[in-house]
């Protein structure tokens, strides 16, 4: 008996020898799109890889904007069996790099195929750890959009606002005609993203990257965080009475459905009104919050450090499909968002696509590209959580501007 | 030599459970408490930093909200959960002949996890959509039942969904509990002449304090791990009102990377319920030892 | 109930339920029939109570998405559709396959059978030695066990995850089957010790002075006496580990996922459209064993109760 088992064990050890000899790629992904647009988003690229001669094992885990899958991968890297590819995005990747999780195996090929010349300035460094790359990223979703309903706001003779201050009037106004201005779900992820919108707005570009890349105490506490406080206490006014707890596509469905003129989300809100066969210019109006800058999500795999010459070649494969410019562009049409290279042909893509994609070149030449904080993109998980705390508090209950800007500074600080 | 074997077979049988035991939940409580006292971010790390995590839980608001709610939970889940499901049991013990159906309905919650009914649950309770728009279109616009939204009372909704997916065990507990009482005792209080209701309170109910024991037992471990309740009903929403310890915990440990902060907040949890458990147990294992 | 533990060989073995209803000889007919009244509105009532949520997701698992999208969620559906249940098993895209729930079916099975039997042997064995055998300490031992069940899983989730990665148990089924019957055993000794506390300990004793040792009485007396009490304790272990999430997720790998993870994908995406029609199809589905399990076993479930498990 035990003979035979250490027979079997031989057996397994040659095939695998025999297997990392030949090499052939493999990866196992982790990632939380799993469904609609998402999963079909991602299909182009197991279809890719499957084509190039490579194994995909897929790990799909839902929930929570991937807490879920967080949660999986904090338990696999521990038990020491990461995965090979983890959908991660923002400083969570130079985090991860940090506990020497992350492998910068890819950095080769990234040379090779010049990334540095095809990515924005701004996104490469995201994926860079020490200056290599050790993550490949797959799209742009700007976040600070409005989506809102033409014929609504035709009733209402609103158009749609440029600042703060015209969207207050055009909400009362609405408001006034008995129709809810700003559809919203009440989820803290969510009432973080109308937040940050608010925050560029109202603040301007610099204090956005001060309060909010920086970290800086002086910009969190401040006059002007008050400021935004008291718009976000405005827009409370604003949503209907049924909010909380609602998921972001019912949100939009009230757009949709002229129950509610504005919703502020990030663009894969496109997707639910191509679901329901809405087309943009004509059933639905996309155009940035008010403010020069451009908030931006960007999703990308984080190439974990694992064992095995076919998991690296795996690697390797995977951020190659990744980059080339036929995925991101079907990837990108799947999923609403837009190519993160900047030489890719937008022709097939909607107007919101293009608008996003121009807003980007601008922003990033003048200052205004900034990355999102409800996102993941600004900062780490802890001040981000931190601060979405003291946002959802403040928008849920009757606490002073004042108050929530002081309570803002002091969670950050703790949360250090 | 075989009686030697088998006096001591009863502990050899017992002994791998008992070191698994030892192992996998104390010895890992302890490591939990450990690195409650080290600075371990996205990952554990080893080097101790004193009470920094616990001053930082404390300095936290949304933590003593998680706390607040925890006991309030507990105590309403516990007792309204026992109520009603006493009060099935007694009624549903007077030879009703569609007993088994209704039992069946009483009982089929517990067979689902909250990651199935939680969103039946977050329409039924919210307002615009659920009882109360339903409630309104049959002919009473002004009927409110807004609790799911109202940072106040949405505690409240969690404590019903929770006891709708129990209180039908603790049926079949008391169920089981009545049907299994002497009938000397039924009898012979009833030739004194005790009236139905004095029959019920100062002769049946308390003969069925052990199945108190097994309630309290059941539900507030429910209580303590009820997590999928919370994500799925309100996400700890609105604002973070209806947050408990075990989501607090789960948002440091795993979306924030704050893994310290997380043992601090499970070491304090588990501190707390323990004192609150461990007297009740020893008091009821002891009593009938 | 303490006094009543001589008499409750009777009770093990007695098969209908008791007799008296009480509240039916309260006093006049009228009263009476009012008590009867009253005692069906109640109960009429819970019965409402229970059914509400269920009603709602067959009725939208029914439904077409457009109809979902307009018209109130608790209406019923104006013409009824079958085909997100068929989407929901068979082709619903769960990440890039598209094979609905029936893969993670077996997925599940295959971890739920092995890991209920197991713990419930174990439970079987532990409970019969520390009510029947007791040895100095194992009541403290049975109160470490106890107090086990009220550990949340989110605070052993990750030094587990670091011990299954040294034993080489990391992303295994059997790594799996091992965390759910480790933390199982408080719950199944428990079940079982209390049941065999009311069994008459002359019965052991007359089997030792026949000359029987420590297993024989285990298997020859015991076991056969212990249906009801098994009945009850494969129905906890089964729907707790059926519904388990956060140990399916953390500790399996791609491929070998449970059903509850497979849902949860299906259920929960953030920023995906949602099809709710499929949703709560996937979930009905997702739960169908363990509601059969209750239907069909809920009347021994109640008589194996009855028999001992909830003594003291």
């Amino acid at each position: 008996m035990r003979n035979m088992s250490l027979t079997a064990i031989a057996v397994i050890v040659g095939v695998s020898f025999a297997t990392a000899a030949k090499a052939e790629p493999q990866v196992e992904v982790l990632h939380w799109w799993t469904s609609g647009g998402e999963a079909r988003a991602i299909q182009v690229l197991v279809d890719d890889f499957k084509a190039a001669g490579g194994t995909w094992t897929d790990m799909p885990v839902a929930g929570g904007g991937g807490d879920a899958a967080r949660t999986a991968l904090k338990a696999r890297v521990l038990s020491g069996n990461p995965p090979t590819a983890f959908q991660m995005k923002g400083p969570s990747i130079q985090e991860w790099y940090e506990e020497g999780a992350l492998s910068t195996g890819i950095d080769a090929i990234a040379k090779e195929q010049n990334w540095d010349a095809v990515l924005p300035a701004q996104i490469a460094d995201h994926m860079k750890c020490e200056g290599k790359y050790c993550a490949a990223p797959v799209n742009v979703h700007r976040i600070d959009w409005f989506w809102a309903n033409p014929a609504v706001l035709a009733k209402a003779g609103v158009a749609m606002p440029t600042t703060w201050d015209q969207f207050n009037a055009a909400a009362d106004k609405l408001q006034a005609m008995g129709i809810t201005p700003l559809a919203h779900g009440g989820q803290s992820w969510q009432d973080a993203t109308v937040f940050e919108a608010v925050a560029l707005g109202i603040g301007g570009n610099d204090f956005y990257r001060k309060a909010f890349v920086d970290l800086d105490m002086d910009a969190l506490g401040g006059a002007t965080m008050v400021k935004v406080f008291d718009q976000m206490r405005k827009l409370r006014g604003y949503v209907d009475p049924n909010f909380s707890g609602r998921d972001w596509n019912l949100a939009t469905a009230m757009v949709m459905n002229g129950e509610a003129a504005f919703q502020i989300m990030g663009d894969w809100a496109k997707g639910e009104f191509t679901a329901a066969g809405k087309v943009p210019g004509k059933d639905y109006l996309c155009a940035p919050t008010p403010g020069s800058g451009y908030l931006y999500n960007v999703d990308s795999f984080a190439m974990f450090d694992v064992k095995g010459d076919d998991k690296v070649t795996g690697q390797n494969l995977l951020a190659k499909l990744i980059l080339d410019k036929k995925f991101q562009k079907v990837f990108n049409l799947a999923k609403g968002s837009i190519p993160a290279r900047i030489d890719v042909d937008l022709g097939e893509f909607d107007y919101c696509a293009r608008r996003s994609a121009y807003d980007m070149n601008v922003a990033s030449s003048n200052g205004g590209l900034l990355p999102s904080f409800a996102h993941g993109m600004a900062m780490r998980n802890a001040q981000a959580g931190a601060i979405t705390d003291v946002v959802t508090r403040h928008f849920n209950s009757d606490l002073s501007s004042a108050d929530a800007a002081r309570l803002l500074a002091e969670a950050v600080q703790n949360s250090l | 030599m075989k009686s030697l074997l088998d006096r001591h077979l009863p502990k050899i049988v017992v002994a791998p459970s008992f070191a698994a035991v030892l192992f996998f939940v104390y010895g890992f409580i302890g490591w939990t408490v450990y690195v409650s006292f080290t600075k371990s971010r996205i990952l554990p790390k080893y080097e101790l930093v004193g009470w920094l995590q616990y001053e930082k839980l404390f300095a936290t608001p949304r933590w003593y909200v998680a706390l607040d709610n925890l006991f309030v939970f507990m105590v309403l889940f516990v007792a309204i959960a026992i109520m009603i499901g006493l009060l099935l049991a007694i009624l549903l013990d007077q030879k009703i002949r569609a007993e088994g159906v209704i039992r069946t309905i009483y009982l089929y919650p517990m067979a689902l996890s909250f990651i199935v009914t939680g969103t039946a649950w977050k329409w039924l309770l919210n307002p615009g959509l659920g009882i109360e728009k339903v409630v309104r279109d049959w002919g009473f616009p002004d009927f409110k039942f807004d609790w799911l939204i109202d940072p106040e009372m949405a505690i409240y909704t969690v404590v019903m969904a929770g006891v709708w997916q129990s209180s039908g065990f603790v049926m079949a507990l008391f169920l089981a509990g009545l049907r299994s009482i002497n009938e000397e005792i039924i009898r012979a209080a009833l030739v004194d002449g005790v009236g139905p209701f004095r029959l019920y309170f100062h002769v049946i109910i308390p003969s069925l304090r052990p199945v108190f024991v097994s309630a309290v037992i059941v539900l507030t471990h429910l209580a303590i791990k009820s997590f999928d309740l919370i994500i799925a009903l309100t996400h700890g929403g609105p604002g973070y009102a209806t947050d408990m310890p075990a989501t607090f915990m789960y948002a440091m440990a795993f979306s924030r990377g704050q893994l310290g902060q997380a043992a601090a907040s499970a070491t304090v949890m588990l501190a707390t319920v323990s004192a609150v458990i461990v007297p009740y147990l020893y008091s009821e294992l002891r009593r009938k030892a | 109930m303490t006094s009543g533990q001589a008499d409750t060989r009777a009770g093990l073995m007695r098969s209908t339920p008791l007799r008296s209803a009480p509240l039916r000889r309260a006093g006049r007919p009228w009263t009476a029939t009012l008590l009867r009244g009253l005692l069906f509105l109640i109960l009429g009532l819970f019965v409402l109570y229970f059914t509400l949520p269920l009603f709602v997701m067959i009725v939208t698992s029914l439904k077409s998405l457009e109809e979902i999208r307009q018209g109130s969620l608790l209406g019923l559906p104006q013409e009824i559709e079958l085909t997100s249940w068929a989407t929901a098993w068979g082709s619903a895209c769960i990440g890039v396959s598209c094979h609905g729930l029936r893969p993670y079916f077996w997925n599940s099975i295959l971890l739920v059978v092995p890991a209920v039997v197991i713990s419930t042997a174990i439970g079987a064995i532990n409970g019969y030695a520390l009510s029947k055998w007791r040895f100095p300490g194992s009541d403290v031992i049975f109160g470490l066990m106890l107090f086990g069940c009220f550990v949340p899983f989110q605070v052993i989730l990750l030094p587990m995850a670091i011990t299954l990665g040294k034993i080489g148990m990391a992303g295994s089924v059997s790594g799996l089957i091992l965390v759910h019957v480790v933390y199982g055993i408080g719950f199944t000794t428990l079940f079982f010790r209390n049941y065999y506390v009311a069994v008459p300990d002359e019965l052991v004793k007359a089997a030792k002075i026949d000359g029987a040792g420590f297993l024989a009485i285990f298997t020859q007396i015991f076991l056969p006496l212990s249906i009801p009490v098994m009945v009850v304790t494969v129905i906890w272990q089964f729907t707790n580990i059926w519904n388990d999430f956060l140990f399916g997720v953390s500790f399996s790998q791609g491929g070998s996922q449970p059903i509850t993870v497979a849902l949860n994908n299906i259920v929960n995406s953030t920023t995906g459209v949602k099809e709710y029609n499929v949703d709560m199809a996937a979930a009905i589905i997702a739960a169908l064993p363990t509601l059969l399990v209750y239907v069909v076993a809920g009347k021994y479930f109640i008589r194996g109760l009855t028999a001992g498990s909830v003594k003291g």
